[in-house]
């Protein structure tokens, strides 16, 4: 069985968001790229998958959309644990431009799981999985909690609005991961890093695409007027101003 | 011409969020000077079906069929395609919820429609197609041009209003073709007695400042008289304090309540991330200079241990008047 991981290179969670070229840019000098954290997820669950030799993984590849300066990042991710990893030569236009550059890929290198994060920490499209998937005429389970396999099936944990559901999948799917799918990331061991130089990193040619979408700019959200502070002696100030000036309760 | 909006159920009923979609749309509508067509998959009876024209509906289509039971996304996603080409469907409005990100990427490729996610507000014009949303989770926002003929909007829920729009619509039953259905849903667990956390308009959230598992009765109880849901910060949940479910935050749930009550929660940018888009937010916090104090409206600085059963006693208080 061979699983492939949709990975986005994203800055720090804890970047502060600045804009170039006339707000029409990300600014990213002095920004640390990370695993997109929802990919890292996913990543850290196959390779909990694969620890087990009765679901018979033979193969954990990653795929990133994007130019030379994403390799960091995929090293990373063979660092963790992934077994190699392929980095489709183009500067990623939207969500479903990156999907057709993938589907392209798998069809012909054929995976029997997919994993998508949910959601990336730049664009926030939550796109590129279930794209993938349609692209690829596969079946899809989104807002995934829990993935195992058994009897040549993935059986999904999915949140619904109000509660979860158990959902049995036939294979090939694409499975679309958010928090829960595994409990922390796991982390690089210095063995690991060691082995990860030695990892196949395949550079593969774009197709060609056209994106269905263009960012016009970037705004800043408005800064807040100051916090309204309160004696915590004055609570009763607090409940009078939510009901008369806020209006909330 | 017109705009579609695809209305979830549950259990055969349609909730806030619904109408929410409803009202957009027709707005969307509006600016395109065409009609808005409300598509129901499911069992939904058809006074039910008749609430969606309340909102600006002047169509109501209506696919019941077993094999739609439960949600197969590539089946859902071959109905509304099917649907939208019936209705010549220039825009498509979805919810941001989890069924509408699950549905609305795979929409994007089968109509080869652009996808603008977790919309705000209006386009900000239709001509070219560009709408606003948040980048950066919620650090930014970005204005966006959907260039494709078809145009695909996910709604971020609480985001617009509800707005009262009576429209005359007929119900529509609609025979779609499905294909082999590849997922099976062996069992549902809803949650019972307790607030949907994306739904409230009231959330109650703590952080490590409540110090232990066992001090969230203040949490609930205060969530009881407001009739908020709970929520609560990464560090709980990675704890094992609250389940996963409850977390908001950037890797979390996004939630945009009326009002957010954070207590014990220093506001990590993660954190703000995702109740930014709260319309009111307090803060109660011992370190006054906890940056939760620049996102929050109110703030106190306190033990929140100390300030949540005095918050409690005076909320009943003024309730009881």
């Amino acid at each position: 069985m061979k699983i492939l991981i949709c990975l986005s290179n994203v800055p720090d969670t804890t970047t502060k968001a600045k804009f170039v070229n006339d707000n029409k840019a990300f600014d990213t000098t002095g920004v640390q790229w990370i695993i997109n954290p929802w990919d890292e997820l996913a990543l850290t669950r196959a390779i909990q998958l694969k620890a087990d030799a009765a679901n018979a993984i033979e193969n954990i590849t990653v795929v990133t959309v994007g130019k030379a300066d994403a390799e960091p990042t995929m090293r990373k991710a063979l660092a963790i644990g992934a077994d190699s990893a392929v980095r489709i030569d183009a500067e990623p236009k939207d969500a479903y431009y990156v999907a057709a550059q993938i589907a392209e890929y798998v069809k012909s290198n054929p995976f029997d799981i997919i994993l998508s994060g949910i959601e990336s920490s730049d664009y926030n499209g939550s796109a590129v999985g279930g794209m993938l998937a349609e692209f690829l005429n596969m079946s899809s389970v989104s807002a995934v909690s829990a993935l195992n396999i058994e009897g040549g099936k993935v059986k999904i944990t999915r949140d619904i609005d109000g509660g979860k559901e158990q959902v049995t999948a036939q294979l090939p799917v694409v499975a679309i991961v958010q928090k829960g799918i595994a409990k922390e990331p796991m982390i690089a061991a210095m063995r690991g890093i060691m082995m990860a130089r030695q990892k196949p990193l395949q550079i593969v040619a774009p197709v060609e695409v056209e994106a269905l979408t263009e960012i016009v700019n970037f705004e800043l959200p408005q800064p807040k007027p100051a916090c309204k502070m309160i004696a915590p002696e004055n609570i009763k100030e607090l409940v009078d101003l939510l009901q008369n000036e806020a209006k909330v309760i | 011409m017109s705009v579609l909006v695809f209305t979830e159920n549950w259990d055969g009923k349609f909730k806030k969020l619904s109408f929410e979609l409803v009202s957009y749309a027709s707005k969307i509508a509006e600016m395109l000077n065409t009609q808005t067509v409300a598509l129901s998959i499911g069992n939904v009876q058809e006074d039910e079906l008749k609430k969606l024209s309340s909102y600006g509906a002047d169509k109501i289509v209506s696919v019941n069929n077993e094999a739609l039971k439960n949600l197969d996304n590539q089946a859902y996603t071959s109905v509304i395609a099917q649907v939208a080409e019936k209705e010549g469907s220039k825009v498509v409005v979805i919810s941001h919820n989890n069924t509408g990100k699950a549905l609305a990427p795979r929409l994007s490729v089968k109509l080869k429609a652009g996808l603008g996610a977790a919309v705000t507000k209006l386009p900000v014009s239709v001509s070219p197609f560009t709408i606003y949303k948040k980048a950066f989770s919620g650090k930014a926002f970005t204005n966006v041009v959907i260039k494709s003929d078809v145009k695909i909007v996910t709604l971020a829920q609480n985001s617009f209003e509800v707005i009262e729009n009576a429209k005359n619509a007929s119900v529509e039953n609609f025979s779609a073709q499905i294909g082999e259905v590849k997922t099976v849903v062996e069992e549902v667990q809803k949650q019972t007695g307790k607030l949907i956390l994306t739904d409230a308009e009231i959330v109650v959230s703590g952080g490590r400042g409540m110090k232990a598992s066992g001090n969230w009765g203040a949490i609930e109880e205060l969530a009881q008289v407001l009739g908020a849901a709970t929520a609560c910060s990464r560090p709980v949940s990675d704890e094992g304090w609250r389940p996963h479910d409850e977390h908001t935050g950037q890797t979390g749930k996004i939630i945009a309540p009326n009002l957010y009550i954070a207590a014990g929660i220093s506001g990590a940018i993660q954190h703000l991330a995702g109740v930014s888009a709260s319309k009111c937010i307090v803060a109660i916090n011992t370190d006054k200079d906890a940056p939760i104090f620049e996102a929050a409206d109110y703030g106190i600085v306190g033990d929140a241990l100390k300030v949540l059963p005095e918050l409690i006693g005076a909320v009943k208080e003024a309730k009881a008047k």
